[in-house]
């Protein structure tokens, strides 16, 4: 086997160990196209998993209004790329944002990103995240769909030593390691998915 | 949180937690399933290597911790944070009061933040008339119930699920269902508005790397990734100890932390934040950062040559996680804030004396929190040197300075230990256990039947005993201790009978006494070196080849201890080092050097359990040994559930908290019984005592407890 085939093989495996959702692509637009069928195929601010359907306090149901059917959200996208996503999602009848997450504090449909990096070891994501948009976006989405060039997966932590801190220098930054959902243990140590992020995690395999 | 103001009101307070039903069973569960989550998360990995890499890096980071926040606050100023580095709790609190109302902040979010439990923080800006919302579910909830944390990791622990839900019930004015998806969901949704309306975050922090000036912060929920992402304005407060050089120094410690903290290879989200990252509610669309970093006494203890390893913890929690303490009482018993063997510790330094003061005396030295610690932290030792300090400035209780006085002098304490035995027929009835104690022994005292003194000391028997040898293969001398000197002198008998048949020649040294550890248990520092040093010098190491104990307390000390106690002292500094390196305990001296085989041994099969002391599977790291010694003399080992979890006996401990000392022993006993075996062995006779004395007051019958060293002699052909 090959040593890229081994650590994608390997990098499936961790990441599925933590319930994410792992597919192979060959191209942006393949990835653009799952994204949205799996936005097509998931119901609207999925009522019986995040909570709406929960008696809340009045202000808090307050936030749960006014979201526009649904929505993918697809910060930093390049513009061009961007365009055929929001023609993609037009003809399915779904809103395409780049932006203005917080205008949508009570949460969106999808989150589309790319990622600078992964480490097999634990099968994590390294995403540069400068842009408040992008951080939004992959908080607020009930369901992350992430992009990963295979060129750029590596396979301990140790190997991404160099980026994150290349990544870190040279002014403000911020950078996250993103391993599976938002999840809690935090009542009797029962998991519980989604606590305050995404619901589902899903890791597109780009094969670059 | 400690608010007993003696050690009597402390043991009401443990008494109250252990019939704490829910929390006994949830922290069962925890410390069952966490053993193997822990051994799964680090399988195929040199964990003993990794915890020496983050222990050293830590040791290097902190000798050098001014450079490197020098380091740290110039790369973190150049991409636009303010660090400001507060003395202690107080001038922290103002630090960011101040910070607050600068800018105009009205509500506080947070995520979880040990430090900012430390410095009392939420009151603080809640006095202030700022609104200050916790938003780690677990953080939150003990937030909305007015109480302080039950674990570092897991905060709310002790709560059951119907608790939260009628929690929440009241939170959102809407009945909710008991059901742990649905609450979290509630939370979720409640939460949600609060980062909505927040115009300042505080998170904690899981370094503070120099080389790139970045705050990390590990959360598997990634409500540190919204605390620190909404608000136009972000407080990083972080303990001075975080400082860490570089991103590959953090990268080693993020390797441990979520493994040993609960099993999991890595937290959800690792945030590593620089600077004023963009924010677009702030002016000039550039968040305002602050990174508060707390000295309060960090500094002085990173000079300290003994306790700077304290800097060491990583926060994992897994220190409690295995303590035996912490399972019966929860962490508001076993801690003031930090809690488990850290808490014990940094209870003092942050806390002050006060609330340390019956906290550190908790503490059973089984060495488990030692055995696991990501930063090697020598935890039970210094919890004993904590609990010696604060005896020596606020004087010593009458009882432990009494045990000192007579333990100082050997001929005192054995003529006591004669006299005791020429007057205890009333109380033994003739049997080998005191049967009736005087009240003011036997008080908490019934779970245990407890031995009486022998007819003849070991010492006196041994003149008739010594085997004679005329070509020694090894010459032995043995170190008895009080217990089998005393009490269990058949124990001691029985190894000399197997030495005598390997042509060993034993030589028992008259002058030795107890080896010191109850008495350094009780925080008696002056008596326990003076005992270390007529035991050094009651030996003459040179002139035997091993000196053998058959008490894997005494081995542990004798063999660690002594060269710690008697460092200092130019004279037997040396001689104690020879004398440690030629203690050996029983098991490991009859299978590593004697070899036993089973030829020698009448082989009859009988179903054996094993008991492992703590100071002997830890202390001394001898696992292998005795377990296969039972096999080798013929019987039939069957493994017992937690058979490395300490007995409950501790000395002195014991007589200090003996309910907790009883349930420790409930618990093993009911594994013991569940092997249906009628041996139990192990290699200690404090455990003996205190096992032995647990099925005799049970009513007698059943599982019989003796020595190794007395199961291979009764076999011996
Ligand atoms: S030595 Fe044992 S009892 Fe003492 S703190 Fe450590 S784990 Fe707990
Ligand atoms: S003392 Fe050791 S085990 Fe305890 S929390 Fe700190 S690092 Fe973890």
């Amino acid at each position: 086997m090959s040593d890229r085939n081994r650590l994608v093989e390997l990098f499936t495996e961790k990441a599925q160990l933590t319930s994410a959702i792992v597919a192979r692509v060959k191209t942006l637009d393949e990835a653009l196209a799952y994204t949205v069928d799996v936005c097509e195929k998931k119901e609207a601010c999925q009522i019986l998993m995040s909570g709406c359907e929960s008696e809340l306090s009045d202000k808090a149901g307050e936030l749960c209004d006014g979201k526009p059917g649904k929505v993918i959200v697809a910060p930093a996208l390049p513009k061009a790329d961007f365009a055929r996503l929001r023609d993609m999602c037009q003809a399915h009848g779904i809103h395409c944002l780049s932006g203005g997450m917080r205008k949508h504090l009570g949460g969106v449909d999808v989150g589309f990103t790319i990622a600078q990096g992964g480490f097999v070891e634990t099968g994590s994501l390294v995403l540069d995240s400068d842009s408040e948009e992008l951080r939004l976006a992959t908080m607020l989405c009930e369901v992350h769909v992430c992009m990963l060039p295979v060129s750029t997966l590596r396979e301990k932590s140790y190997d991404v030593a160099e980026q994150t801190s290349a990544l870190a220098s040279d002014g403000p930054s911020y950078v996250a390691y993103v391993t599976g959902a938002s999840r809690t243990a935090d009542i009797e140590r029962v998991l519980a998915i989604g606590v305050h992020g995404p619901l589902e995690m899903h890791i597109l395999l780009l094969e670059d | 949180m400690q608010n007993a103001h003696d050690l009597k009101e402390y043991r009401g307070e443990l008494s109250g937690a252990l019939h704490n039903d829910f929390l006994r069973e949830a922290l069962d569960r925890f410390a069952v399933a966490y053993r193997t989550s822990r051994s799964n998360a680090f399988s195929g990995m040199d964990v003993d290597g990794l915890i020496k890499e983050i222990a050293d890096g830590k040791d290097a980071a902190m000798a050098r911790l001014d450079e490197l926040l020098a380091e740290f606050t110039r790369k973190a100023e150049a991409a636009g944070a303010v660090v400001h580095v507060a003395r202690d709790a107080e001038e922290a609190n103002a630090i960011i009061a101040d910070i607050a109302q600068k800018a105009g902040v009205k509500r506080v979010i947070k995520s979880k933040s040990m430090t900012a439990e430390e410095i009392h923080l939420n009151p603080y800006l809640e006095a202030r008339g700022l609104e200050v919302t916790e938003t780690d579910l677990g953080e939150w909830i003990i937030q909305l119930r007015h109480e302080g944390p039950t674990h570092m990791v897991m905060p709310a622990i002790h709560l059951s699920r119907y608790q939260v839900a009628d929690l929440f019930t009241d939170v959102t004015g809407a009945k909710q269902e008991v059901d742990i998806e649905k609450l979290v969901k509630v939370a979720r949704r409640e939460l949600r508005r609060k980062f909505a309306e927040a115009d300042m975050g505080i998170s904690g922090g899981n370094f503070a790397v120099a080389e790139t000036g970045s705050i990390v912060v590990c959360t598997n929920e990634g409500n540190a990734r919204l605390v620190t992402t909404l608000p136009r304005v972000h407080v990083a407060l972080v303990g001075l100890d975080k400082l860490t050089a570089t991103v590959r120094d953090a990268l080693t410690v993020l390797r441990a932390l979520p493994k040993n903290a609960t099993g999991q290879a890595i937290t959800s989200y690792v945030s590593w934040i620089t600077g004023a990252t963009e924010c677009q509610t702030a002016p000039g669309g550039k968040k305002e950062m602050h990174v508060v970093f707390l000295d309060n006494g960090r500094r002085k203890l990173a000079k300290d040559p003994l306790f700077s390893q304290v800097l060491r913890c990583i926060r994992c929690g897994a220190c409690a996680n295995v303590c035996p303490v912490y399972r019966l009482v929860g962490g508001h018993q076993l801690g003031h804030i930090y809690i488990g063997a850290i808490g014990l510790i940094l209870t003092y330094f942050y806390h002050g004396k006060d609330k340390a003061k019956n906290l550190v005396q908790n503490c059973i030295n089984c060495g488990a929190c030692k055995a696991v610690c990501a930063g090697g932290i020598d935890l039970p030792r210094l919890i004993k040197e904590i609990h010696a300090r604060i005896q020596d400035e606020e004087g010593h209780p009458l009882q432990s300075a009494l045990l000192g006085r007579v333990l100082k002098s050997r001929k005192l304490f054995h003529t006591l230990l004669r006299t005791a035995k020429s007057v205890q027929k009333p109380i033994t009835g003739g049997t080998p256990f005191l049967r009736h104690l005087p009240m003011i022994f036997a008080k908490g005292q019934e779970f245990r039947a407890l031995p009486a003194i022998a007819e003849t000391p070991f010492r006196d028997r041994f003149a008739s005993i010594k085997p004679k040898v005329a070509n020694p293969r090894l010459r032995v001398a043995l170190f008895s201790g009080c217990v089998q000197d005393f009490v269990y002198p058949e124990q001691a008998e029985a190894a000399v009978k197997l030495l005598g048949k390997h042509d060993i020649d034993v030589t028992f040294p008259m002058e030795q006494s107890c080896c010191g550890l109850p008495v350094q248990m009780m925080g008696e520092r002056e008596a326990s070196r003076s005992v270390a040093a007529q035991n050094v010098n009651a030996f003459a190491p040179d002139s035997c080849d091993y000196i053998l104990t058959l008490c894997a307390s005494c081995a542990s000390h004798l063999k660690h201890g002594y060269p710690e106690i008697l460092a200092d002292d130019p004279v037997m500094a040396a001689r104690a080092r020879t004398f440690a390196e030629k203690i050996i305990d029983f098991s490991s001296f009859a299978h590593d050097v004697l070899k036993v085989a089973p030829g020698e041994f009448t082989a009859d099969g009988k179903r054996t359990t094993y008991h492992a002391p703590c100071h002997l599977c830890r202390g001394l790291g001898v696992t292998k040994a005795p377990r296969e010694l039972i096999s080798t003399c013929g019987l039939d080992y069957v493994p017992c559930e937690e058979e490395d979890v300490c007995c409950g006996f501790g000395g002195t401990y014991s007589m200090k908290f003996p309910e907790l000392s009883a349930e420790l022993l409930k618990k093993k006993l009911a594994n013991v019984e569940k092997t249906g075996a009628e041996l139990l062995l192990t290699d200690c006779p404090g455990c003996i005592m205190q096992l032995r004395g647990g099925f005799e007051a049970k009513g007698g019958r059943g599982v019989r407890v003796i020595h190794v060293a007395e199961a291979l002699a009764e076999r011996l052909k």
